[in-house]
């Protein structure tokens, strides 16, 4: 993270001497932290009710009925994983969990889900067939509200914050597919 | 049909609460405050990145790596106002998010742009975050083919986002 933020401080100095506009640097920098605090409130309304939501989800086993739903998919994609039961069910959770973009609670059922795999790998630094996917498919958002974003859009104006859905999820199936299908290919060559 | 999901999944999201004999008031609460602290965990890095971002833009580097990209953009069909958000995308998630208000902001969150934004947001994942996360946590070296199927998870989810927001929302 240091890189990138040395990086975004020398381009804006490096741009700003190719552009002539060095001179509103500093007041763009205090501008700026400004513009952080006030998105930070911009967001705090939707982020804690969606929290809210998936909470009472959680609680009355609504999160664990899907995971039963999606397990028949889920052990076509990982059929060694789904052959361990404890294995299984941190596949499920991490799998809903990124669904109903809860982010915080998808990495660590994800996290034990690839120590449970490593236990069964013969290299234990190597990562496997199946580890690969579980990542790749982790990185590709498949979230079902992004309620972050249509938070934003409210905030910035937007008449229909939610109307970008049909758009989001056929994005999402289309690159959560190329990257599994990636996977598959390149498992043969390396 | 988007604009009555959010009540109707309120109200079926409680009713099924309820008759599951939660408390589902005190549960929403409890949500709610977990909100809170995931909220405060992410504002001092949107603090800090906007400050670098806001720089950015007043020295013109976003105009300036627009148009150096633009004819690559052109020729995939992309606006090259979005060059910079797929660039800070997979490296950084509130980067991302800064990049993305400013872009809604100077277009109009219902703009062409700040509306292809905002699916690119939603439909792509902070991949080299992730990556480390996972492959941190488990002590694993060798990752194999990951970053690279992963990267173009991420370029198909650009791609079909300017498609798709073209195709479904213009």
């Amino acid at each position: 993270m240091s890189h990138i933020w040395l990086f975004f401080l020398l381009a804006s100095l490096v741009s700003g001497g190719l552009s002539g506009q060095l001179s509103h640097l500093s007041v763009a920098a205090m501008q700026g932290a400004q513009e952080g605090v006030q998105l930070s409130l911009a967001l705090a309304g939707a982020l804690c009710l969606w929290s809210a939501v998936s909470r009472v989800m959680e609680k009355s086993g609504l999160s664990e009925k899907l995971s039963q739903l999606l397990s028949p998919f889920l052990s076509r994609i990982f059929p060694e994983t789904c052959r361990d039961g404890a294995a299984r069910s941190f596949l499920c959770a991490n799998f809903t969990a990124n669904l109903l973009g809860l982010g915080s609670a998808a990495t660590p059922m994800g996290v034990s889900c690839v120590r449970r795999m490593q236990e069964f790998s013969r290299d234990k630094t190597r990562a496997s067939n199946e580890m690969c996917r579980l990542i790749v498919m982790n990185t590709a958002s498949i979230q079902l509200l992004p309620t972050t974003v249509a938070a934003l859009r409210s905030s910035l104006g937007s008449s229909h914050p939610f109307e970008i859905l049909p758009a989001v999820w056929v994005s999402s199936v289309c690159s959560v597919a190329v990257g599994l299908l990636a996977a598959f290919v390149l498992e043969e060559r390396t | 049909m988007t604009e009555l999901l959010v009540p109707l999944l309120l109200l079926f999201v409680s009713l099924y609460g309820l008759l599951r004999g939660q408390d589902v008031y005190a549960c929403l609460l409890q949500g709610a405050r977990e909100g809170l602290s995931t909220l405060l965990s992410i504002v001092p890095s949107l603090i800090i990145l906007l400050t670098a971002i806001s720089m950015l833009r007043a020295s013109g580097f976003f105009d300036l790596s627009a148009r150096f990209l633009s004819p690559l953009f052109h020729a995939l069909g992309m606006p090259p106002e979005l060059a910079p958000l797929m660039l800070v995308r997979p490296v950084s998630g509130g980067a991302a998010l800064a990049v993305g208000a400013e872009l809604m902001k100077t277009y109009g969150a219902d703009s062409l742009i700040g509306k292809t934004a905002a699916v690119m947001l939603g439909s792509t994942e902070t991949t080299f975050y992730t990556i480390s996360v996972y492959f941190g946590a488990s002590g694993i070296r060798d990752t194999r083919h990951t970053v690279f199927a992963a990267l173009l998870a991420d370029c198909t989810g650009f791609f079909m986002a300017c498609l798709t927001t073209r195709l479904f929302l213009s």
